[in-house]
C-alpha cells in the first residue's frame, strides 16, 4: 500500500475502535439499542395490519425504521462528535498526527456505521420473522449496491455535519435538529415517497432527495417490493453515486476551512494552561 | 538553517477576546486584542533540552502551539527541523509529537493500552513495536500495573503519565512538553525528569523543547533556557550563566515574625539590591540580595527595631528565581 493510504488506513481503523469497544462494554446498550426501536416497529406494523394493508406496506415501514436508524446516528453522533472530541482535547492531538483528519473522520462514521448496522440487523429481523414481510429483491447485488451507495453519501454527509457543526457552533446542530420531524415526514420514513407526491406536491419529495436517506429508501423499496417509485431507480442509484462523491469531497474542503479557522481563531481546544 | 532544530523569528501572537464569527462583519474597535507572545526570537540546536521558563500567562502554550503547527502565528516566523510551521505542517508532523501537563485527552472506555495504541496507529506505528514501546513507557512512569485498566477508572495524575507515554511511543524527533510534571507528586517528575534527560542522551538528534514553572525544574534539566513574561522574551542562556547574573551580589534569606507595625520595609537601607517578602502562616520570609555582604547587618537590626525575632538566617547560593526577580521585578508565583 502507498504510505499515505496506509496511514489512512490505520487512522480510520485507529478511530472506529473506541466505538466498536464501546458497543461491547456497555451492557446495557443491547437492549437499548435493539428492543426500544423494535417496539415502535411492532406498533406501527400492527396499524398497518389492521388496516388490512397490503404486506409491502408493513414491509415499507420496517425499512424506513432500519433506515432511519442510519440517518439518526449520523445526526446526532457523527454529527455532534467533532465537538466531543474538541472539548476533551482529542482533536488536537489527531490535527498534530500525520494521519489525515478525513482519516480520523471517517473511522468515527465506520464506528458509528457498525454500531447502527445492529439495530438495524434487529428491526429487519423482527420484520421478517413476526410480519412474514417477504425478502425478495428483483437482484441482491442491485439491493447492496443501493445500500452501499446510501451509507457512503449519508455518512459522507454526517462527516460535513461534523465539521459544519463545529464550525458555526452549537447553534447549527440545533437547527438540523428542529428539522428531525419534517425530515421523517420528507423522507417517506414511514410511507411510500410517491404518497407524499401525492398529497402535496412533486417539489417536496424532489427537495428531500438532497437527504441521501430518501434516494436510497426509495431505490431499495423499488428493488425489494417492486413498488412503484418517486422516480424511476436508474436516476436515483447515479444520483447516490454522485452525492457519495460530492458529499466526501464537501467534508474535506470543510475540514479544511475548519482546521484554517482554527488555528488562525486559538480554537482547537476549549481550554489553555 | 537546517542544522537547527528550532527556531523562531520575531514570532507573535494576538489573541482576539471578543467572541468573533468568520461570517460575521464585527467592528473592529469592539473586539479587543490581546498580544500573547511579542516578538520572540529564539534558536535551538538539535540534541539540545531546551526550556521556557515563565510564570502562568507568559505565552509558553501559545509559542509550543506555533510550534506544533497547532496554532497560526499572527506575525514572525517558526522553523522546526528546518520546515515551516505554517507552510510545510504537513512534513513536519511525522517528527513531532506534543504533551501537556493539564490534558484530558483520551478515551475512558478504553484501557491504558488502548488508548496509547490507538494515538500510536495514528502516526503509523507498526502494531509490532508499539506493544514493546508502552510496556517500556508504562515502566518509566510506574504505570504498568494500569496497563489494562480503563482510563476511565484512572486519577487525574494516572491519566497525565499515561499521555507522557503517548509522546515518547511516536518516537519524534523533536517533543514538546509543556509542563509535564505538573501536580504530579515528587517521586512520579523525579523519575520523569530522569527519564526525560535519559531520553535526550539515549540518541543523538533528539530534541526537546520543556516549558516549566518551576525553577528547580528548569534548572535541573535544560541545557540552556528563555526566560519569558508577558509574551516577551527577556533573557536566554544556559541556567549557569544566568545565575551568574546575580552572582556578584550576597543572598541571604531571613526568617523572622512580623514586626509590631506589620510588614518591615528593608529595600531601601544602604547595600541592598533587592528585597522581596513572602509571608507564610506561621512567619515572614524575607530574601535580600546585598550588594556588600556586611549590609546583612542593617537589615537585621531593622527587623529587630522592628519588634521582630529572628527564627533563621541563611546565607544561600543564587537560583533562577532571583535571576526571575531580576530580571521581572517580581518573584514567579507572585
Ligand atoms: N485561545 C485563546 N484565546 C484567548 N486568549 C488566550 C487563548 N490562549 C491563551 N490565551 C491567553 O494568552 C496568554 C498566554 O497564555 P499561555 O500561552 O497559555 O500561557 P502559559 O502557557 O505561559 O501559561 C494568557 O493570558 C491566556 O489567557
Ligand atoms: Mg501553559
Amino acid at each position: 500500500m502507498r504510505p499515505a493510504l496506509e496511514l489512512f488506513w490505520k487512522a480510520m481503523m485507529a478511530r472506529t475502535y473506541p466505538r466498536v469497544a464501546w458497543m461491547f462494554r456497555h451492557r446495557t446498550w443491547l437492549i437499548q439499542e435493539t428492543l426500544l426501536p423494535m417496539l415502535s416497529v411492532i406498533a406501527l406494523a400492527n396499524v398497518y395490519r389492521w388496516m388490512h394493508a397490503p404486506v409491502q406496506y408493513i414491509g415499507i415501514v420496517i425499512l424506513g425504521a432500519a433506515m432511519t436508524a442510519f440517518w439518526l446516528n449520523v445526526l446526532w453522533s457523527l454529527g455532534a462528535h467533532l465537538y466531543w472530541e474538541r472539548d476533551s482535547g482529542n482533536l488536537e492531538l489527531y490535527i498534530l498526527c500525520p494521519a489525515p483528519m478525513m482519516g480520523i473522520l471517517a473511522g468515527m462514521a465506520l464506528g458509528g456505521l457498525t454500531m447502527t448496522i445492529v439495530r438495524a440487523a434487529a428491526i429487519v429481523t423482527t420484520g421478517v420473522l413476526l410480519f412474514d414481510v417477504p425478502l425478495e429483491p428483483t437482484s441482491w447485488w442491485l439491493l447492496g449496491l443501493i445500500f452501499l451507495l446510501t451509507m457512503v453519501s449519508l455518512y459522507g454527509l454526517g462527516m460535513m455535519f461534523a465539521s459544519v457543526f463545529l464550525l458555526f457552533g452549537r447553534e447549527a446542530w440545533h437547527t438540523v435538529n428542529l428539522l428531525q420531524e419534517p425530515i421523517y415526514l420528507m423522507t417517506g420514513m414511514n410511507f411510500p415517497l410517491v404518497a407524499l407526491e401525492k398529497m402535496t406536491h412533486w417539489a417536496i419529495p424532489a427537495a428531500a432527495l438532497l437527504i441521501p436517506l430518501t434516494a436510497g429508501m426509495d431505490a431499495m423499496r423499488q428493488v425489494l417490493f417492486r413498488s412503484e417509485g418517486f422516480l424511476n431507480l436508474w436516476y436515483e442509484v447515479p444520483l447516490l453515486g454522485v452525492m457519495s462523491v460530492g458529499f466526501i469531497l464537501l467534508a474535506k474542503r470543510f475540514l479544511d476551512v475548519l482546521e484554517r479557522k482554527a488555528k488562525e481563531e486559538g480554537k482547537l481546544t476549549v481550554k489553555w494552561q | 538553517m537546517s542544522e537547527l532544530a528550532l527556531r523562531t523569528d520575531a514570532l507573535g501572537r494576538t489573541y482576539r477576546k471578543a467572541r468573533k464569527r468568520w461570517w460575521k462583519r464585527t467592528d473592529p474597535a469592539a473586539s479587543k486584542e490581546f498580544v500573547a507572545l511579542d516578538g520572540v526570537s529564539l534558536e535551538v540546536k538539535p540534541g539540545e533540552l531546551f526550556g521556557l521558563l515563565g510564570p502562568n500567562g507568559a505565552g509558553k502554550t501559545t509559542l509550543i502551539k506555533i510550534l506544533t503547527t497547532l496554532l497560526a502565528p499572527s506575525s514572525g516566523r517558526a522553523w522546526v527541523d528546518g520546515l515551516d510551521v505554517v507552510a510545510d505542517a504537513k512534513a513536519l508532523r511525522p517528527f513531532i509529537n506534543m504533551v501537556s501537563g493539564g490534558e484530558s485527552s483520551g478515551y475512558g472506555i478504553l484501557s491504558v493500552r488502548e488508548n496509547l495504541w490507538l494515538f500510536s496507529r495514528i502516526y503509523g506505528v507498526a502494531n509490532a513495536v508499539i506493544n514493546q514501546r508502552i510496556d517500556a513507557m508504562l515502566a518509566v512512569v510506574d504505570l504498568a500495573d494500569k496497563a489494562n485498566s480503563r482510563v476511565s477508572h484512572l486519577s487525574t495524575g494516572q491519566r497525565q503519565k499515561m499521555n507522557f507515554c503517548r509522546g515518547f511511543i511516536t518516537d519524534p524527533k523533536v517533543l514538546f512538553l509543556d509542563e509535564p510534571t505538573l501536580g504530579l507528586d515528587v517521586t512520579a517528575a523525579r523519575n520523569i525528569r530522569k527519564f526525560v534527560k535519559e531520553w535526550i542522551a539515549e540518541k543523538p538528534g533528539r530534541t526537546m523543547l520543556l516549558t516549566t514553572h518551576y525553577m528547580a525544574e528548569a534548572d535541573e534539566l535544560c541545557d540552556r533556557l528563555a526566560i519569558i513574561d508577558k509574551g516577551k522574551l527577556l533573557a536566554c542562556d544556559t541556567p549557569a550563566n544566568l545565575k551568574r547574573q546575580v552572582q556578584q551580589h550576597s543572598i541571604f534569606e531571613l526568617s523572622h515574625t512580623p514586626g509590631s507595625g506589620g510588614l518591615i520595609e528593608v529595600a531601601g537601607l544602604p547595600g541592598v539590591h533587592q528585597a522581596t517578602t513572602t509571608e507564610t502562616p506561621t512567619s515572614i520570609e524575607l530574601k535580600v540580595l546585598l550588594r556588600e555582604e556586611s549590609a546583612i547587618g542593617g537589615v537585621v537590626q531593622q527587623v529587630v527595631q522592628s519588634g521582630g525575632r529572628i527564627l533563621t538566617l541563611k546565607k544561600v547560593e543564587p537560583t533562577l528565581e532571583d535571576v526571575f526577580i531580576e530580571l521581572v521585578g517580581h518573584g514567579l508565583n507572585a
